[in-house]
């Protein structure tokens, strides 16, 4: 397919154009506007002074991912790999072990989410069959100075985590 | 004579640190500035002592601060002298042509605000003022580079160009009041004609004042003639391959260019430190007639950047066409209207 071009020519000058002196005191009036409606009142300063103030996030900002607790606190993740298989990022890392309550069966060992691969589509969130890692904390990824810093464990999942009132199943619960 | 060795001395050990350390750095802050307010940005204001930001004014002592302690880089064949030589060259005139600046009028019989009356009067600032091309070209020849050579030679053929023009929108001024005394035109421009209005430069000289501030943005290099640094051309021009405190001296010999001419507009131009009907020898009224000097050099300044960052640059051949075609014939029109004009007015 052609893409159309469309054509703008330029406007011919008029005599008062194409002398330069008129067009060039119209731009100096200009910027002398610019400069003092800017230098009392800010009034066209489009720039936002950023540490110290922040443009609200969308509402449809997720941010960093967390894990959620069950109502003793310990997290009611299972490990069933639902996730990392799922995610087309392929970054999350979980090695599972057994859970001392023989009524749940696995408990991850290890839940590490490579930020710099996560492309925080939200998968792993639908795919969690126990509402167990959400992506919705609204935390921004932090700056690292290293790859690995960027790596999040499941100390730091679980520490942004809250309770689900989500009902888990399993036997005895 | 000691005595005036002495107050000769004190009074360039003032204008040094007033207007080097101190005009010179507040306007590299006042470039940035405005420059930012202009372009609807805040610019800055983040240096800060003790929590205080001043506006921002403490940056150009941050800057300077941060070029003291850079490395001074020499390109491995550059020629050492005159590149160690060339900023000094660029940036000792448009000091010493201060000299010929008025800042305010006699005090008790004696030219306390200026550093020397002297018969040369103002053709001794365009003498020492034209020399700085020397220390531009200089640092361009010596540092083996080819965009400093091309920056060289555009400051050569740019300034070479329109200092003829620059000269010769001075020419109506000196006719007008028959001299080149500064002290002696301000005399002239403190009269009032027809009883009312003041006989400024500006009055007398309206096409000459124009030209005189197109030269001399020419003159000191900005936009929209700033060929000779063409940053989108060559990286820095002749300043390319400087770094650390002598690139700070190129850096601030801009601005004290700009505060020269600025001067010189006004001492010409704009009655130097002459208030239109506000005469007398009270120290009150010399503190507002320095005042007033000082206000129109900043006037100036304003009008500078102002050009500065509203027109984009030039090519060079529009340039020195520019240069030649229309501000030299200009110019020479300008001198036989005000000669017509005197010979029938007398
Ligand atoms: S948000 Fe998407 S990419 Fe990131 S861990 Fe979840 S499934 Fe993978
Ligand atoms: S977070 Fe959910 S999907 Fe992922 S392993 Fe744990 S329970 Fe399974």
């Amino acid at each position: 397919m052609v893409a159309k071009v469309k054509k703008v020519g330029l406007p011919p000058l008029n005599v008062a154009e194409s002398l330069y002196v008129t067009e060039l005191v119209r731009g100096l009036i200009t910027t002398n506007r610019h400069f003092w409606r800017n230098w009392f009142r800010r009034k066209d300063t489009a720039t936002l002074e950023y540490p110290d103030k922040r443009r609200p996030y969308s509402a449809r900002w997720r941010g960093l991912h967390r894990l959620m607790l069950r109502e003793n606190g310990t997290p009611r993740c299972v490990a069933c790999m639902m996730c990392s298989t799922h995610c087309p990022a392929g970054c999350i890392t979980i090695v599972a072990r057994e859970h001392p309550d023989p009524a749940i069966e696995k408990v991850p060992a290890s839940f590490e989410i490579d930020l710099l691969k996560c492309i925080f589509c939200g998968f792993c969130e639908e795919a969690c069959p126990c509402d167990a890692i959400r992506v919705d904390s609204g935390v921004h990824a932090p700056p690292v100075y290293g790859r690995d810093e960027a790596i999040i464990d499941l100390e730091d999942l679980l520490s942004r985590g809250s309770q689900s009132t989500a009902k888990q199943g399993g036997r005895n619960l | 004579m000691l005595e005036l060795v002495l107050i000769a001395f004190a009074k360039c050990v003032f204008l040094f640190l007033a207007f080097l350390l101190g005009g010179a750095a507040i306007l590299s802050w006042v470039e940035r500035k405005m420059s930012a307010v202009i372009q609807d940005r805040i610019g800055p204001n983040r240096a800060a002592v003790f929590g205080f930001t001043a506006f921002g004014l403490f940056h150009p002592i941050a800057d300077g601060i941060k070029m003291l302690f850079k490395e001074d880089f020499v390109p491995a064949r550059a020629d050492k002298i005159l590149f160690f030589f060339a900023p000094v060259l660029s940036f000792v005139p448009p000091l010493l042509a201060f000299m010929a600046i008025p800042f305010g009028p006699p005090v008790a019989g004696r030219e306390w605000l200026m550093v020397s009356d002297s018969q040369m009067g103002l053709l001794f600032l365009l003498a020492v003022a034209s020399i700085g091309v020397y220390g531009h070209t200089l640092a361009g020849w010596s540092s083996d580079n080819k965009f400093s050579l091309m920056g060289a030679l555009r400051t050569s053929s740019q300034l070479f160009s329109y200092e003829v023009g620059l000269t010769l929108s001075l020419l109506g001024v000196f006719m007008v009041y028959g001299t080149i005394m500064p002290q002696a035109i301000i005399g002239g421009q403190s009269e009032l004609m027809w009883g009312w209005l003041p006989r400024w430069g500006i009055v007398t000289q309206p096409l000459g004042f124009i030209l005189f501030m197109l030269a001399s943005i020419a003159e000191t290099k900005r936009a929209p003639f700033d060929l000779p640094e063409a940053d989108s051309e060559l990286v820095a021009g002749y300043s390319t391959e400087y770094s650390s405190m002598r690139f700070a001296m190129f850096f601030l010999s801009e601005f004290v260019g700009i505060l020269l001419v600025s001067a010189f507009g006004a001492v010409l131009f704009l009655g130097g430190w002459n208030i239109p009907f506000l005469a007398g020898d009270a120290w009150w009224v010399v503190l507002l007639q320095v005042g007033a000097f000082l206000a129109k050099v900043g006037a100036l300044v304003y009008l500078q950047m102002l050009v500065r960052w509203t027109v984009p640059r030039m090519r060079f051949d529009q340039v020195i066409d520019f240069g030649w075609k229309y501000l030299i014939p200009f110019g020479l029109l300008n001198l036989l209207a005000t000669a017509v004009v005197l010979a029938v007015w007398r």
